[in-house]
């Protein structure tokens, strides 16, 4: 209960942040979708009006959060008919949510578990019996 | 950024009452730009003015170059619409048809759409129109018009809120097909927000506020939990609002957060929220606009 942010851990996996100016987050909801495949490479990204009217944003937003992806070289423009997945796109967005995960889960992890006097070696049983309650559940 | 309106120096008194001071501010060309303020902030006023209905006392107004009063070239390149508009002994069909003749981009095409979205009735008499259905047809006229300056004064009043945000949709589909300089005006910020490139926020009669609406997010960060953290972290820092309940206290800092405030090494018993534009709107109209969007008064 130290954390009690309004954002639901989906959001924070993608990166989400309310506060993050809008063309941020339809470049973040555009990556994270690649990211899960939703979109796969070589694939026709919306529009900036389809993207505009889904999200009831204004058009130049959402040009604007297209164009963050282009300049990254995730979205690859082909004259006349719009913006595609590049090839590599998701293999790098994945790479980059593992860098994210480390810092803003695993880290912030092990500082609360030190303050609670949590050692490594118990930490690890923690994470392994959640691991096995999530499988037995599951399974 | 390109201005398709000019406001420069626009004064009015009206009764001994200054309901514009001095305000000074240039419209985006081609951009949705959301006039945002309290009731008598002065919105109404400078809207007319700017669609030649209304006088300046002092100080000018240029669209496009020209002054609008009693320039029909630029009138016809206008549309307003405004809560409550007044028509003359009318149809809602002689409404439509006085507007095809009037505005040279008028699309009948899409007026016929928006009738039948807003159920509109042509053989109806407009002043038997409850407000709702009168405000929908300010919407339709002030579409399809396509003007290429379009000024929308709260266009929704009285309409529920299926149909405002058809409103919404319908003004944004239009305007990503046929971009135009648009004004609104509006008290419903957060549910216009996505749609405002930029914010013009008035206070009696003066302009507070003038940013692009990305600037915005992210300025003011309602910070929450124990009272120490929270006075730890409100240390040097701008605050515009701060309660406090036991041990427990909630304050709003203003200024972009850095890495060490929102990173993993903040202290984890701390909440940051977004405020939203809304709230925003409303503590710039009683507070010290923050440093980074101070108004450069020239």
């Amino acid at each position: 209960m130290n954390d009690v942010r309004e954002v639901s851990p989906v959001q924070e996996m993608a990166g989400l942040d309310e506060g993050a100016p809008l063309f941020v987050q339809v470049a973040e909801r555009l990556s994270a979708e690649i990211a899960d495949g939703g979109l796969a490479e070589g694939e026709r990204v919306p529009s900036s009006n389809e993207l505009a009217a889904y999200y009831r944003i204004n058009p130049a937003t959402a040009a604007k959060g297209i164009s963050v992806l282009t300049d990254e070289g995730l979205l690859e423009k082909r004259r006349g008919i719009g913006m595609f997945v590049a090839a590599g796109a998701r293999q790098r967005l994945l790479e980059q949510r593992r860098t994210h995960f480390t810092e803003h889960y695993v880290e912030p992890m092990v500082t609360e578990a030190a303050r609670l006097g949590i050692g490594t070696d118990e930490l690890v049983g923690l994470i392994r019996a959640a691991g096995h309650t999530r499988e037995g559940a599951t399974a | 950024m390109t201005a398709a309106i000019t406001v420069t120096g626009l004064t009015r008194r009206y009764r001994g009452k200054l309901t514009l001071d001095q305000v000074s501010v240039g419209f985006e060309a081609g951009a949705i730009t959301g006039l945002l303020g309290r009731n008598g902030a002065g919105k109404t006023t400078l809207l007319r003015i700017i669609a030649g209905q209304e006088f300046a006392s002092d100080g000018s107004v240029r669209v496009f170059g020209d002054s609008p009063a009693e320039n029909d070239r630029i009138l016809r390149r206008m549309v307003f619409v405004r809560e409550d508009q007044a028509y003359p002994e009318f149809k809602v069909g002689d409404a439509l048809r006085a507007a095809s003749w009037f505005y040279p981009n008028w699309s009948g095409e899409l007026a016929d759409g928006l009738m039948a979205d807003f159920a509109l009735p042509r053989n109806q008499a407009v002043k038997k129109l409850s407000r709702g259905m009168r405000s929908a047809l300010g919407i339709v006229i002030g579409l399809a018009a396509r003007a290429e300056v379009t000024l929308l004064d709260e266009p929704y009043a009285g309409l529920d809120a299926v149909a405002t945000q058809l409103f919404y949709d319908r003004l944004l589909a239009d305007y990503a097909e046929h971009p135009r300089t648009i004004l609104l005006s509006t008290h419903q910020v957060d549910e216009a927000a996505g749609l405002l490139e930029r914010v013009v926020v008035m206070d009696q009669g003066r302009v507070v506020l003038d940013a692009a609406t990305d600037d915005l997010r992210g300025t003011a960060t309602r910070v929450s939990g124990p009272a120490l953290a929270v006075a730890e972290f409100t240390a040097r820092r701008q605050v515009w609002d701060r309660r406090r309940m036991g041990s427990q206290e909630s304050a709003v800092v203003v200024g972009p957060l850095g890495e060490t405030d929102r990173g993993p090494a903040r202290n984890p018993r701390l909440t940051l929220e977004p405020v939203s534009l809304q709230e925003l709107v409303r503590y710039v109209g009683t507070r010290p606009a923050p440093d980074n969007l101070q108004r450069t008064t020239a």
